[in-house]
């Protein structure tokens, strides 16, 4: 039993308990920041292992392996909660500033939430993919609850209706699995799938197209994705950032499903038409924003349809560069709700939305921030968002793509800049000329916070540029590996203490 | 029992779907729990239906999946969890806006 795979469960775990338990706002805020770090050292570690190793895995118990509690990491999951970890120290920073006392809990809450975005990557078992779902979207409906305003109320009420429906589909779907291959555990139910009997065929195929309807509603996939904008711009800017990683856990839970188990079911072409449509809705909504938090909710519209474009084409070299963006569009997407944030704040009564107002005082860090968060969104050179855009085109060409992902993709690029360019300008330019309708306050606390928080990701995003060969041969190596179903089986195999021969 | 099974199953997803669909909080609420009833059914026919017999004793087979029992348990808990936070949630939606209606606001003439 491998007891490091258990840490980024028991670390968020602890945490969010403790986090509960002491009673000063300062020892909560200690014990979220501390726990936070706790988490990035045990995903840095794990990295590393994954990086050596390629698999490491722990069944739970030591059960034998279709019965206990699998946990696997690959290097996708280890790239995964190292994501998470940077975002987690980065959003616990921010809400230092003051938003951590908006309303209660908000340090506890988070933990819960990364207990369950961990568990979802980490997992090798379906049921209890479902179990670490219901824990990150319970953490999230409170969450999004945070610092309660009534527009919050009803966005909640909507996400949570939609959500309870997916999870009666996923469990639908699992029990579709179950009937269909007599196994929920990952490793066991590929091994199965290869010689699934004729009539449970179509059991089989059900229940992957219901779980991919599910992981697609989580990922915000269209037609399934209306909730997302409404709901992430109607949260808390600290909260909003954090659940930036909560449409990469569908996406993930697809890439990882659509690999291991239904290679041959066909889902890519369906995946990869509607994820084209899902990049132009993010396009045509980040165009038509009114409020800053708008235009992000609809940059993570965005970023899901160029994931899933990628996951859509299937090959490796595409595979490569979805999980290169999978680490640099989330990183982003999260900065730039930050941003918001600190953009309404500083500018009192007009908030985030996309008119002119009085000037952001003496301060040249925030639109520097902006800059580089909206060039890397943008996916403009020099930052992460061009390389993997480049890497997703390479890849669409030679998979013979290119008529459909091409134009899609280098116009939704385009529209991007041309809103995100308005915005920098309005926000930051027009501001300055002094055409302010209202006073913006003289000085707002939490700066110190909020830098901290954004400068987290952009440090955290500087690898993905100054070593961008590096990290795209780690990219290249994950892809690799999730096209390989065959080896994630027998590393499952290697970690079950009672097996016989070696 | 098959046929009974299905039906009684098909009839709590129909009433299910078509609450869900209600604009009241109220009747969505009722509908989830529905739904929420014939998934765990459902499951409980993922592991075929076997009447009378017992699973994990010395009885001679053919014994009953054990496996189905335990999804449903933790399925029932997390949509109890699930359902009692909603209902909170519910509860501060109509203290906030007087009603309860799934858009926030009422229409006119809507009932």
């Amino acid at each position: 039993m491998n007891l490091l795979l258990v840490a980024p469960l028991l670390v968020p775990l602890a945490g969010g308990v403790l986090a509960l338990l002491v009673r000063r706002p300062a020892a909560e805020r200690a014990v979220g920041v501390g726990s936070a770090l706790a988490l990035l050292a045990v995903a840095v570690a794990l990295f590393t292992v994954a990086l050596e190793q390629g698999y490491a895995t722990s069944q739970m118990g030591e059960w034998p392996v279709p019965y206990g509690i699998t946990l696997v990491l690959d290097r996708l999951a280890a790239t995964m909660l190292l994501v998470t970890a940077v975002l987690a120290v980065a959003v616990t920073l921010n809400s230092l500033g003051g938003a951590d006392t908006r309303g209660r809990h908000f340090h506890a809450l988070v933990q819960f939430q990364l207990l369950g975005v961990n568990g979802a990557f980490l997992t090798g078992d379906l049921f209890n993919l479902f179990v670490f779902f219901e824990v990150l979207l319970i953490a999230s409906y409170a969450l999004l609850m945070h610092g309660a305003r009534p527009e919050r109320t009803v966005a909640t009420v909507h996400v949570m209706v939609l959500n309870l429906l997916g999870s009666t589909l996923f469990l639908v779907a699992v029990g579709c699995i179950y009937s269909a291959a007599g196994s929920l555990n990952l490793a066991d139910l590929a091994e199965r799938a290869a010689a699934l009997p004729a009539d449970r065929e179509g059991l089989w195929r059900a229940g992957a197209w219901l779980l991919v309807v599910v992981f697609a509603l989580k990922a915000a996939l269209l037609p399934l994705g209306f909730w997302l904008p409404s709901a992430y711009a109607a949260a808390d800017g600290t909260v909003a950032a954090l659940f930036a990683i909560l449409t990469k856990v569908g996406v993930v839970a697809i890439l990882r499903t659509g690999t291991l188990l239904f290679g041959d079911v066909g889902l890519e072409p369906v995946v990869l038409a509607l994820a084209i449509a899902t990049l132009a809705l993010g396009a045509i909504g980040m165009m038509a924003a009114r409020r800053l938090a708008q235009l992000a909710a609809y940059a993570v519209v965005l970023s899901v349809g160029t994931l899933l474009i990628a996951v859509g084409l299937s090959t490796q070299a595409s595979v490569a560069a979805a999980v290169y963006y999978l680490m640099q569009g989330t990183v982003a997407t999260a900065g730039l709700f930050l941003i918001a944030e600190r953009v309404g704040l500083l500018r009192g009564a007009s908030a985030d939305r996309l008119v002119p107002a009085g000037e952001i005082r003496g301060r040249l860090a925030l639109p520097l921030a902006f800059l580089v968060t909206a060039i890397a969104i943008a996916g403009l050179p020099p930052f992460g968002g061009f390389i993997a855009k480049i890497a997703l085109l390479d890849a669409a060409a030679d998979a013979g793509r290119a008529a459909w992902v091409f134009p899609v993709v280098l116009l939704t690029t385009l529209a991007a800049i041309v809103a995100l360019a308005r915005a920098g300008s309005l926000l930051f330019w027009k501001s300055a000329s002094g055409v302010g309708r209202d006073e913006p306050p003289g000085r707002v606390a939490g700066a110190t916070a909020a830098g901290l928080g954004i400068g987290t990701l952009v440090l955290a995003a500087s690898p993905l540029v100054f070593y961008a060969g590096a990290a795209m041969d780690h990219a290249h190596a994950t892809a690799a590996q999730l096209l390989d179903p065959a080896a994630y089986v027998r590393a499952v195999h290697a970690g079950d203490p009672t097996r016989e021969e070696p | 029992m098959e046929t009974l099974f299905s039906a009684a199953l098909g009839l709590l997803v129909a009433a299910g779907v078509y609450l869900t669909l209600r604009p009241r909080l109220f009747s969505v609420l009722l509908g989830l729990t529905l739904l929420s009833y014939a998934v765990n059914l459902f499951l409980l026919a993922s592991g075929g239906l076997l009447a009378g017999r017992v699973p994990l004793t010395d009885q001679p087979p053919p014994w009953p999946d054990p496996l189905p029992q335990a999804l449903i348990l933790t399925a029932i808990v997390i949509s109890f969890g699930m359902t009692a936070f909603l209902i909170v949630l519910a509860l501060r939606a109509v203290a906030e806006k007087g009603h309860d209606h799934v858009e926030g606001r009422e229409e006119e003439g809507g009932r």
